[in-house]
């Protein structure tokens, strides 16, 4: 089957001081760096041979809402390539305007664990191939989850949290990745809390155990510090694609660099 | 007296659509586009583009009242291009709206066919770039073979007459990625040509140079 494994940058989009969208990185657990204006980041890219692209809105402010918006739509104008658009979203209308403002997929995190019923509202109406249901999931070595996993000998489970992690919700990842499936939810888009930053890799246990669980796609995140993360997390995991943000944005990696590293161990991938 | 160089492309708004990104397709490829929900605006038009997201039924309803002049407007032979879901519409049926408890929608029937859903144990939606392998020569897939669009739906088009097949793509089983009609006006892409890169904007390119040539 001749669909490629999909390599997608990431963006964490806030406003800075004086008010403008702009990109910031989370750098070695230390403060977020300012890493670029979002528009010039799109452009970037769309001509670098992404696959997709991912815009996170994490002022999660309503303030801030307009001026997110007015930055979807000057991406949106840059891209040729798929749009997702995340960060906030806990309606209905907040769907609609985000697909109007040129996203083509809106990610849901917490406002479809706070209201799963959103899940199926947007498949309805706009079709479940633009509702990805995002978690950020961290794992848990007790006995309060349904689905467990060896990692390094010991078994744990992966929770859903909420607010980046600071919040658990003791709700299984596993259960709620089939939840939102059945839902309508026509993609997963799975964080780590626990490789978040670190570049060791991504959570292969985790992304394995979600693959494993449902028939939508699923896109890896969190922990890519290089080409061979990818390599691991497309044929340890199965994962339909590969999110990353600090290797591409601080040019540690190219896109195509990846892509070609893939490409000659045998993943497909659209070069 | 000048060649027209340029196509007016009309971009259907039926409230669904993802128009900002078909516009800035449409525009990159030579197209002056105009957005509007009045069917009388495609008389003038070169072009009339449908784009889609969203659901079969709800985007027959939402569009119930363009029927009639998009029917008529392909009847006479103009150029009708069809993307995604815009595409799906051109049929005649879709599995979406009675499997999902939406009644029996009606397609536009231009395309005779239905759409059905992937049976085929595949990952569902289909989503994410595919190669295309051109089957018949049409002018709107000139340049594209063996290249990668972009894919996201969950059905696919299964016209009555193979001859309607254009363009597949290998999805666990071979499915329409081009579909047109007998008299070669009405067409449509089930990928996105808008987000689909350098491909995509060939293929829009290729439906440019078509409608200035009508």
């Amino acid at each position: 089957m001749p669909l490629t494994k999909r390599i997608i940058p990431c963006i964490d989009v806030d406003i800075d001081e004086d008010g403008d969208a702009a990109v910031f990185t989370g750098v070695n657990f230390e403060d977020l760096e300012y890493t670029g204006d979002p528009v010039e980041m799109a452009r970037k890219y769309n001509e670098a041979g992404a696959d997709e692209f991912v815009f996170l809105d994490i002022t999660a402010s309503a303030e801030g809402r307009e001026t997110m918006l007015d930055t979807v739509r000057s991406v949106a104008d840059e891209v040729f390539i798929p749009l997702t658009v995340g960060g906030g979203i806990r309606t209905r209308d907040d769907i609609k305007e985000t697909l109007r403002a040129g996203a083509d997929k809106v990610s849901i995190n917490s406002g479809a664990i706070a209201n799963p019923e959103l899940v199926n509202e947007g498949a309805r109406a706009f079709g479940s191939q633009c509702i990805v249901i995002s978690v950020d999931a961290r794992r848990r070595y007790d006995e309060q989850g349904e689905h467990y996993a060896e990692v390094d000998g010991e078994s744990c489970w992966f929770e859903c949290t909420i607010k980046g992690g600071r919040e658990g919700t003791d709700l299984d990842v596993v259960e709620w990745a089939r939840e939102a499936e059945e839902r309508g939810a026509g993609e997963l888009f799975v964080n780590s809390i626990d490789a978040d930053g670190t570049k060791d890799g991504y959570d292969v246990p985790l992304t394995s155990a979600v693959c494993e669980s449902v028939s939508t796609p699923v896109i890896a995140s969190s922990g890519c510090g290089d080409p061979e993360d990818m390599h691991e997390v497309f044929t340890e995991a199965d994962a339909d694609a590969g999110l990353a943000a600090s290797i591409f944005h601080f040019d540690e990696f190219g896109i195509d660099e990846t892509k070609r590293y893939l490409d000659e161990r045998g993943v497909p991938v659209r070069l | 007296m000048s060649v027209q160089t340029t196509a007016e492309v009309v971009l259907v708004d039926y409230g669904l659509g993802n128009l900002r990104s078909a516009t800035r397709g449409l525009e990159r490829a030579g197209a002056s586009v105009e957005i509007t929900d009045d069917p009388a605006a495609f008389d003038a038009a070169d072009g009339v583009v449908l784009p889609g997201v969203g659901a079969f039924a709800e985007g027959m309803e939402n569009a119930a009242p363009l029927r009639d002049a998009l029917v008529d407007y392909a009847e006479r032979g103009r150029p009708l291009f069809g993307i995604c879901l815009g595409m799906q519409m051109l049929l005649t049926s879709s599995e979406e709206s009675e499997r999902e408890g939406q009644g029996d929608a009606e397609g536009l029937d231009l395309i005779p066919g239905r759409n059905v859903r992937f049976e085929g144990g595949q990952k569902v939606p289909h989503m994410g770039w595919n190669e295309l392998s051109v089957e018949r020569d049409y002018p709107i897939v000139d340049g594209v073979d063996g290249e990668h669009a972009y894919f996201v739906h969950s059905y696919y088009a299964r016209p009555d007459d193979d001859a309607a097949v254009v363009a597949t793509s290998d999805y666990g089983v071979d499915f329409p990625a081009v579909v047109a009609n007998e008299a070669g006006n009405v067409f449509g892409t089930q990928f996105h040509p808008e987000k689909s890169g350098e491909t995509g904007l060939q293929i829009l390119r290729n439906f440019v140079d078509y409608c200035v040539e009508q």
